[in-house]
């Protein structure tokens, strides 16, 4: 009976969950939420980050409409359809685990307090498919910084939300990931500074349906890396779980960086299709490049490694 | 008289079947050359042909179930549906073929040895072949008994495109599981029926 060491709610005393809804709704209404219905509309203010890539970004249709998060339905188009009652404000996100200084962050303070950078990275998704998105967002070293990581830390562990009223993928879980969705990384893959927590797309708040209103973008990495609806992130001494790997380890490694020498066991990983670039006769197929084409940035990471064994 | 006039309707209905079993098709590929697949229109394109494949193999497979369950024989419509089945097969390999693979054939070449989920698949379209070569009348003439022995390759052409189905996904998907598991019901009211009527069968000689 551990949760009678902690005064508990009377049931009368909780919040009907309708009343703090409607209570969002009138605070909206009357402008007291202004700020963060402000940042919806307005978009974000932001400056051009590094590691641009000269390729054409996906139309922002696309981007929006394709996509895997497996939260809101299997299909591409689910999330975009779905997504809809899905409450992305307010949010905050902890930092915890070998921390000096454990801290929990508001989403909205944080866009406020950085600067966010616009950057443009290819996007390739394990399934052979690949897109050239325009994150906004803040390097993830900076954040994590902010959290004085001990000596001790040496892989980093993140958190999705766990919302089956809002997020109807999450109420059956059959044959599928046991939410919530967990990713990782290795501390120094975390303070690459390619590494992005992303809070917006083409200079927008982003939608839910690419993960707002936190999400990981690590490039030279296949996308089911970058964790959406980011809640926690723990800094750990050993490697944590990752949410795929769980689910078919021989299919998902923990590195999943992109390799167009080691094959998914179903499919060939040499070449992607590129999505919006051509419609029906026109979708081009490209050859896939080595971590997506930041070697220059991050094969160093990897020095010594068998990429084979550690895919 | 009553026979002709059964006859034509027979044909008129195969005929109606024939030309509204490649509506969903000509639909979507409609749709994908005005670019309303969604963002990956090849690949939906794909998903649809290999899907309605599937449906018409297992509505081929469902006639004798159906005529051993509640006596409706639609027999007559079985090959129709079975062509179907096999002509959507034709157009979602050539889809790959063509609109995803691009003529890729070193590609293509990779896949076909090396990975099982497009090993099954292949083999359930490798299996299709003669049953639509032979599905005429002189054919059926010509083979005699083996014709029934060589279109049982359809229970195996079944099997690896199930096989197929359920590893296009990333996980396992409700939607295949469905069909799936309507196929393997299909197949287990013959076994039923197969074993049901030898016991009745020996019973007749035993007495």
């Amino acid at each position: 009976m551990a949760s009678s060491f902690f005064p508990q709610p009377s049931p009368s005393e909780i919040t009907l969950k309708e009343h703090y809804l409607r209570r969002r709704t009138i605070l909206a209404s009357t402008g007291l939420l202004a700020v963060t219905h402000a940042a919806k509309a307005a978009g974000l203010q932001t400056s051009p980050g590094p590691f641009g890539t000269t390729e054409r970004p996906t139309p922002r249709e696309d981007i929006t409409h394709y996509n895997n998060f497996y939260e809101f339905g299997l299909d591409k188009s689910d999330p975009a359809r779905l997504s809809g009652s899905f409450h992305a404000r307010p949010w905050t996100l902890r930092i915890d685990g070998a921390v000096a200084k454990p801290i929990t962050i508001d989403v909205d303070q944080q866009i406020t307090a950085h600067k966010i950078e616009n950057r443009i990275y290819r996007m390739r998704c394990v399934e052979a498919w690949s897109m050239v998105i325009p994150w906004d967002g803040i390097p993830l070293a900076e954040i994590l910084r902010k959290a004085e990581p001990l000596g001790s830390a040496k892989f980093v562990a993140f958190r999705s939300v766990m919302r089956p009223d809002e997020m109807p993928g999450q109420k059956d879980s059959f044959g599928n990931i046991a939410w919530p969705y967990v990713e990782g990384l290795r501390l120094d893959e975390a303070m690459n500074p390619l590494t992005l927590l992303a809070a917006g797309l083409y200079g927008e708040i982003l939608p839910n349906q690419n993960g707002a209103p936190l999400r990981l973008v690590v490039p030279w990495k296949y996308g089911f890396k970058g964790i959406k609806s980011l809640t926690t992130i723990s800094l750990l001494e050993t490697m944590p779980p990752t949410s795929w790997n769980r689910l078919a380890p021989d299919e998902y490694g923990f590195y999943a960086n992109v390799n167009p020498d080691v094959d998914h066991p179903r499919w060939s990983q040499a070449s992607e299709r590129v999505i919006g670039s051509g419609g029906f006769f026109g979708e081009k197929r490209q050859p896939t490049r080595m971590f997506n084409g930041y070697g220059e940035q991050v094969a160093g990471l990897y020095a010594g490694m068998d990429l084979r064994k550690y895919y | 008289m009553v026979i002709s006039v059964w006859w034509t309707r027979r044909s008129f209905l195969n005929l109606l079947l024939y030309t509204s079993g490649f509506v969903p098709a000509c639909w979507s590929f409609w749709l994908g050359v005005h670019d309303k697949l969604g963002p990956d229109p090849v690949r939906s394109f794909e998903h649809i042909l290999g899907l309605w494949a599937f449906r018409f193999l297992l509505a081929s497979l469902a006639i004798t179930p159906l005529r051993i369950v509640s006596g409706v024989n639609l027999t007559g419509y079985r090959r129709a549906v079975g062509l179907l089945a096999f002509a959507y097969v034709v157009m979602h390999v050539a889809a790959y073929i063509a609109l995803d693979l691009r003529f890729d054939f070193v590609t293509l070449y990779r896949d076909i040895t090396r990975r099982p989920f497009l090993i099954f698949g292949m083999a359930a379209f490798l299996c299709l072949v003669p049953l639509a070569v032979t599905s005429n009348r002189l054919s059926i003439r010509k083979l005699g008994r083996n014709w029934r022995y060589l279109h049982r390759l359809v229970y195996v052409a079944l099997i690896a495109a199930s096989i197929h189905f359920l590893m296009a996904f990333k996980t396992w998907h409700v939607n295949a599981i469905f069909y799936v598991l309507f196929g393997i019901g299909l197949l287990s009211v013959r076994g039923i029926n197969f074993l049901w009527g030898k016991r009745v069968h020996r019973r007749i000689y035993a007495e």
